[in-house]
């Protein structure tokens, strides 16, 4: 179980991945060695599963993103197995989540411009398998993305 | 625009699993020395490609059992301004990220709780009670893949 302590590291490291051990032991208000031992701790039971770098897709020439809010024909029984292992496949594809709610699936998918969209649209998305129903929302902005915890 | 070689790439895609790696033991698995490897991640860095880092964390293990997608629109366009709205969600600590979209919606929330009780509160305390808000729709995230994208 996490401490305390435990939690004011993790509460100072996910707000700023990229502090060194000395800054993040400071902040925390422990001695490194602690610091040191407690992220070891919380490595290995897996608390703490990896610190990612985060590519910019735009400063990479990909201007467009969009979300694709799928259906799929549940008459199908293998229809989410097929279509994740297909929708893998899909280099343009940076996330695909499954839900419960009114859609199934969402894929977030990349693109250079409008035309590459409607490329990557036509030839690799329509023709994954089991579709029932797609929408398409349009990213606009991010207005907040560090994905932290309220620890 | 950032131009990357197949190098870049594979060490880009190596930050993406690991950002804490270091140099040397990059460079060998990439047959690349030490300061060559440094110097290509310094410029991923500092050009842009890359943005930040993010700490992948076991929400379940930290106690929160549940991710919420809620589709926000907002009633009442023009009373009540974009701003206000996203900087009051914005605030909320269980709110974890917050997008403005096109379509069916305008915003997109991603919301993190302990449990469906736990989610109810913040729904009701917290989200019901944003200025402007409509219709909201609510999925629950059952399970999520982030994939390479297209620099394999």
């Amino acid at each position: 179980m996490l401490d305390d302590t435990d939690r004011r590291i993790l509460r100072h490291y996910q707000h700023d991945p990229m502090l060194g051990p000395a800054d993040l032991a400071e902040l925390a208000g422990v001695t490194p060695a602690t610091c040191a031992r407690r992220l070891d701790k919380m490595q290995a039971s897996g608390v703490i599963r990896a610190n990612r770098a985060v590519i910019d897709w735009r400063a990479l020439g990909y201007e467009v993103e969009v979300s694709l809010r799928i259906t799929l024909d549940k008459t199908q029984p293998r229809a989410f197995d097929e279509f994740m292992q297909a929708a893998r496949d899909v280099p343009d594809v940076v996330e695909i989540q499954t839900f419960l709610g009114r859609v199934d699936l969402r894929l977030s998918v990349i693109a250079r411009d409008m035309a590459h969209y409607q490329q990557i649209y036509r030839s690799a998305i329509l023709t994954l398998p089991h579709i029932a129903d797609i929408e398409a929302l349009m990213h606009v902005a991010r207005i907040k993305s560090d994905e932290g915890l309220p620890l | 625009m950032i131009e990357l070689d197949t190098t870049d790439r594979l060490i880009l895609r190596a930050l993406t699993q690991d950002a804490t790696i270091s140099a040397s033991a990059l460079g060998r698995k990439l047959g690349l020395s030490q300061p060559a490897t440094w110097r290509r991640i310094r410029r991923l860095y500092d050009s842009g490609a890359i943005k930040g880092q993010r700490l992948d964390l076991d929400h379940e293990k930290l106690g929160f059992g549940v991710t919420v997608f809620l589709g926000v629109k907002l009633a009442t366009k023009g009373r009540v301004s974009l701003e206000d709205f996203e900087r009051v969600v914005s605030a909320i600590p269980e709110v974890q990220s917050v997008e403005h979209i096109l379509g069916l919606f305008d915003y997109r929330l991603r919301v993190v709780a302990r449990d469906i009780s736990d989610f109810e509160r913040v729904l009701r305390r917290r989200i019901m009670m944003l200025p402007g808000v409509g219709d909201v729709e609510a999925n629950v995230l059952l399970s999520e893949e982030r994939r390479p994208g297209p620099i394999g």
